[in-house]
C-alpha cells in the first residue's frame, strides 16, 4: 500500500457502523476463504497479503492467491518472484505457515485443459489460434481463472485459509460474473448455431438453420474473414466435452463463495470514488447472496491534538507570520506555523475523510468496518505487512 | 523538466501536431479527471475539442454534473482563456466562434463510445445492414463478436477516436483541432493500442483486419501522444516507468507525464530536525504566542498549556518531511524518463467544475497544451 501521508491517530471504526473484528473472522477455523475486492488504488493486495501473513502468525495454514503481478508485492514477502504455483514464505513466526501465488491466467487454463483432454487432443486445442486468443485475452478469462484457481486451492485441501486478492476488473464484480459469462458464452445462440450443423448433423437441422446461418457466417465471415470461423468452429467442437466440465465446476466455486466459510472484505480509501465503487460491491454481493463480513478503510488520517481545530491552527500560523515576536527567533516563528499549518491540513482531511465514511455508513449501517491508519511510506517487507496487519485488528496502539 | 504549478510563465505548448491525446494512467491516479482538464486547455483560445470515454463509466457526465452521455458527441462546455486564468491571447486559429471583445471561446465535446453500438454503425458503414442489424443484436452477436476476438472492441473503439481526429467538415478543415481518449489504465494500454497485433493473429483478412492497420497507422503517426497520469507514490510510478518501456517496445508514441495530487511541502526535514532538537521551546513559546496556551498570563502555565499540543504537531511534521523525501525520490525516478512532465496540484475537496478550469489553466500554464 503507498501511503497518503502518514499518521498519529489511531485505528479502529469510530461512532455508528460496528467495528470489523479481523481478528476473530481469521481465526476461526470456520473461515476457510477470505476475499478482498474493492477497486484499483486502495491498497486491496497488500490487505490481501498483511490479512494472510497475520493469520499465518496466528497459527493458520494460509495460502494467498495474488492477481496482482507488482514485483513489490513478492519482494515484501522475501520471494524472488510469484508465479502459477504456491511457495512458501520464509519468516513467518509461530507455528502456521504462509503460501504465496500469483495467478497466471494462460497457464491456468492450460492445466485445466491437460486435466479434461487425451495429451493428443489437449496439443490440437492448445495449437488453435482461437484458443491462444482466448486463454490469453477472453474478456473475463482473468476472473474466470481466478475462479478455477480458488477452486482448485479449496479442493487440494492443503491449506485452512485461503485469501484470494480478485482482479481489478473495471466492472466491480466481474470475478462472480466469470462462470456465468463463460457458460452464456457457449450456451449462446450464435455459438449453438455455429457449431449446430456439425452436432446435430442431420439435414431438416440443416435446411431449418440456414437461414440464419447463411447471415451469420456471412457477416462473421465478412468481418473477421472466414479463417477465423474456422478456427472457433474446431475449437468449439474439440472443447465440447471439456466445457460441460468447466462450467460445473465454476458454477461449484460459485456456491463455495456463498458457502459460510467464506467472507468477503470490501477494501477502499475515505474517497469519494473509492466509497462509492466500495458501495457498489455491497449491494452486489448482497445481490448475489455472498458472505460479506466487513468493509477495511485503508489509508485513514488521525492526529494527536484533536482538540487543535483547522480553524484555530490556521489562525495561529497567520498570527505568527504577521505579528512576530520579541521573546521568538523568526525561524523559531516560521517553524511554529509550519507545523500549524500541516495540523490545518490533516485536520482537514480528517474531516473530509470523516464526511466521506458517514455518507457510507449511513446508507449501510450494518456493514462492520475497520479503519487502516495510513502509513507514511510503501511496504517493502514481512514488517511492513505485520504492521498493516496489526492497524488492521486494531492492535497497533 | 519538471515545471512546478503556478510558478513558471505561459510558454508555448509542448504537442504542436499532435490531434490525438491519449489519456493513461494507474487506477486512483485520478485519469478522468486529468483527461477532461486536459481536453478544456486544449479548447481555450477558440479551439474545438473532442473528450472521448471508453469504459462505459459515464465518468465525464459525473464531473461536469450533467446527466449521462448518449452514443453521440455534443458540446459540455465553452471555455475562454479568462476562465483558465490566463490573459486573452489574439492569435486563435481555432474553428469555434469568437466573442465580441475579442476574446475568443472554445468548445469542448464530448463522446462516450458503446462498443454495441459502434459495431453496428461499423457494419452498416460497410454493409448497408438495415434490419438485419437488429436481427444481430437479438441473437448477441456483438457479445460474441466482440468476446471471441477481445482485440475487435479495442480496435472499434481506438478506431472511432482515430476517425474523429482525423475527421474533417465540409470546408476542409479539420471538426475538433483535438481529440482526447480517456483510455483504460496503464496496466492495459499497449495491449489496447496496439490492436494491430492483437487483431492479427485472428482475423487476417477482411475489413477488421484494414481497419486495424489503419487505426495502427494513426496511434503510430507524430500525430498521437500516450500520457500517462500518476502521483508521486511508488506503485503508480512503478507502473508509469514500466508502461512507458512497453508503449516504446511496441513503437507506440509516448507523450508526457501528468504528475496528478501534488501537494506543496509546507516543512524539509532539516526544519523539522531543527523543532525536535533546539528550538523545542522557542515553537513552544511561539505556540503560546499565538493564542495556543489559553488565556493565562503566566508564562509557566502557557507552556503547560502548550505542552500536549507538541508531540503530536512535531510527529506529523515528522510524516510530512518523510513523505516529501520520498516524494523527491520518485520526482528523481520520473525525472530519468526524460519526458516532458507536468504537475497538478492536490485540490482538497473532490474535483467540481471549478476545479476542472484550474486543472486546464494549471496544464495550459505548463505547456502541456
Amino acid at each position: 500500500m503507498s501511503g497518503r501521508t502518514g499518521t498519529t491517530g489511531q485505528s479502529g471504526a469510530g461512532a455508528g457502523g460496528s467495528r470489523l473484528a479481523v481478528d476473530e473472522l481469521i481465526d476461526n477455523p470456520k473461515t476457510r476463504i477470505i476475499v478482498c475486492c474493492g477497486s484499483g488504488g486502495v491498497g486491496k493486495t497488500t490487505t490481501a497479503a498483511a490479512i494472510g501473513l497475520r493469520a499465518a502468525e496466528r497459527g493458520r495454514k494460509v495460502v494467498v492467491l495474488t492477481i496482482d503481478p507488482a514485483r513489490r508485492l513478492a519482494q515484501s514477502m522475501g520471494l524472488t518472484e510469484l508465479d502459477n504455483t504456491p511457495r512458501i514464505v520464509k519468516g513467518v513466526t509461530g507455528d502456521g505457515e504462509l503460501q504465496a501465488m500469483m495467478l497466471d491466467m494462460k497457464r491456468t487454463f492450460d492445466e485445466v485443459v491437460l486435466a479434461h483432454a487425451d495429451p493428443e487432443r489437449a496439443r490440437a486445442i492448445m495449437e488453435n489460434p482461437f484458443y491462444q486468443s482466448l486463454s490469453a485475452g477472453f474478456a473475463g478469462t482473468q476472473e474466470y481463472m481466478a475462479m478455477e484457481k480458488l477452486g482448485q486451492l479449496r479442493a487440494a485441501e492443503e491449506w485452512d485459509l485461503i485469501v484470494v486478492d480478485t482482479p481489478p476488473s473495471r466492472s466491480a464484480l466481474d470475478f462472480l460474473d466469470a462462470p456465468n459469462r463463460l457458460g452464456s458464452f457457449l450456451d449462446g445462440k450464435v455459438i449453438r448455431i455455429l457449431t449446430a450443423p456439425a452436432k446435430v448433423g442431420g439435414r431438416s437441422a440443416m435446411k431449418f438453420l440456414n437461414a440464419g446461418m447463411g447471415l451469420l457466417t456471412g457477416t462473421l465471415g465478412k468481418i473477421f474473414g472466414a479463417q477465423l470461423l474456422t478456427d472457433v468452429q474446431t475449437f468449439v467442437s474439440a472443447t465440447d466435452s471439456m466445457f460441460g466440465g468447466f462450467r460445473e465446476r465454476a458454477d461449484r466455486t460459485y456456491q463455495l463463495l456463498q458457502a459460510p466459510g467464506t467472507a468477503f472484505l470490501v477494501v477502499a480509501a475515505p474517497e469519494r470514488d473509492a466509497l462509492r465503487e466500495a458501495a457498489y460491491f455491497v449491494d452486489r454481493l448482497a445481490a448475489d447472496r455472498m458472505p460479506l463480513a466487513g468493509l477495511v478503510l485503508n489509508r485513514v488520517h488521525g492526529t494527536g491534538a484533536p482538540q487543535l481545530t483547522a480553524e484555530r491552527a490556521l489562525a495561529a500560523a497567520e498570527a505568527l507570520e504577521e505579528n512576530g515576536s520579541e521573546q521568538v527567533s523568526p525561524d523559531a516563528e516560521l517553524l511554529a506555523a509550519g507545523l500549524l499549518r500541516l495540523h490545518a491540513e490533516r485536520m482537514q482531511v480528517m474531516v473530509r475523510e470523516r464526511r466521506t465514511r458517514d455518507r457510507f455508513v449511513s446508507v449501510y449501517p450494518d456493514v462492520p468496518i475497520v479503519e487502516v491508519a495510513a502509513l507514511p511510506g510503501d511496504v517493502h517487507d514481512l514488517e511492513g505487512l505485520r504492521t498493516i496487519g496489526e492497524r488492521l485488528s486494531g492492535s497497533a496502539d | 523538466m519538471a515545471r512546478t504549478p503556478g510558478q513558471a510563465a505561459r510558454r508555448d505548448p509542448d504537442w504542436e501536431g499532435v490531434r490525438l491525446h491519449v489519456v493513461s494512467g494507474k487506477g486512483g491516479t485520478g485519469k478522468t479527471t486529468v483527461a477532461a482538464a486536459l481536453a478544456l486547455a486544449l479548447a481555450a483560445e477558440g479551439r474545438r475539442t473532442l473528450l472521448i470515454e471508453v469504459e462505459g463509466r459515464q465518468g465525464i457526465a459525473e464531473l461536469f454534473g450533467i446527466a449521462a452521455l448518449p452514443y453521440e458527441e455534443r458540446r459540455i462546455a465553452t471555455v475562454t482563456p479568462a476562465q483558465l486564468g490566463l490573459p486573452a491571447s489574439g492569435s486563435a486559429g481555432g474553428s469555434a466562434s469568437g466573442t465580441p471583445g475579442g476574446s475568443v471561446s472554445g468548445e469542448l465535446h464530448a463522446l462516450a463510445i458503446d462498443t454495441e453500438q459502434a459495431l453496428l454503425e461499423y457494419l452498416d458503414m460497410f454493409y448497408k445492414l438495415g434490419r438485419a442489424g437488429k436481427a444481430l443484436q437479438k441473437v448477441g452477436f456483438v457479445d460474441f463478436a466482440t468476446t471471441i476476438a477481445p482485440g475487435v472492441r479495442d480496435v472499434l473503439l481506438t478506431g472511432k477516436a482515430c476517425e474523429a481526429a482525423r475527421r474533417k467538415g465540409p470546408d476542409g478543415r479539420r471538426t475538433y483541432d483535438a481529440v482526447v481518449m480517456d483510455a483504460p489504465p496503464t496496466g492495459r494500454i499497449t495491449r489496447f493500442l496496439n490492436v494491430n497485433s492483437e487483431v492479427a493473429g485472428l482475423a487476417r483478412i477482411g475489413p477488421i483486419h484494414s481497419q486495424a492497420q489503419a487505426v495502427m497507422r494513426v496511434l503510430k503517426s507524430p500525430e498521437t501522444a500516450v500520457h500517462l497520469v500518476t502521483l508521486l507514490e511508488e506503485m503508480p510510478v512503478q507502473e508509469t516507468v514500466d508502461g512507458i518501456a512497453e508503449l516504446r517496445e511496441a513503437g507506440l508514441p509516448v507523450g508526457g507525464v501528468l504528475v496528478n495530487m501534488v501537494r506543496p511541502p509546507l516543512l524539509d526535514a532539516a526544519a523539522v530536525a531543527a523543532v525536535d532538537g533546539d528550538h523545542r521551546e522557542e515553537v513552544a513559546l511561539a505556540l503560546g504566542e499565538a493564542g495556543l496556551g489559553g488565556r493565562s498570563r503566566k508564562p509557566e502555565t502557557v507552556r503547560a498549556a502548550v505542552e500536549p499540543l507538541l508531540d503530536p504537531l512535531l510527529a506529523q511534521a515528522r510524516e510530512h518531511a518523510e513523505r516529501v523525501e520520498l516524494e523527491r525520490a520518485r520526482r528523481a525516478d520520473l525525472q530519468h524518463l526524460k519526458l516532458p512532465t507536468y504537475e497538478l496540484p492536490l485540490l482538497g475537496e473532490g474535483v467540481d467544475l471549478g476545479t476542472l478550469y484550474r486543472l486546464a489553466g494549471e496544464l495550459k500554464r505548463q505547456g502541456a497544451a
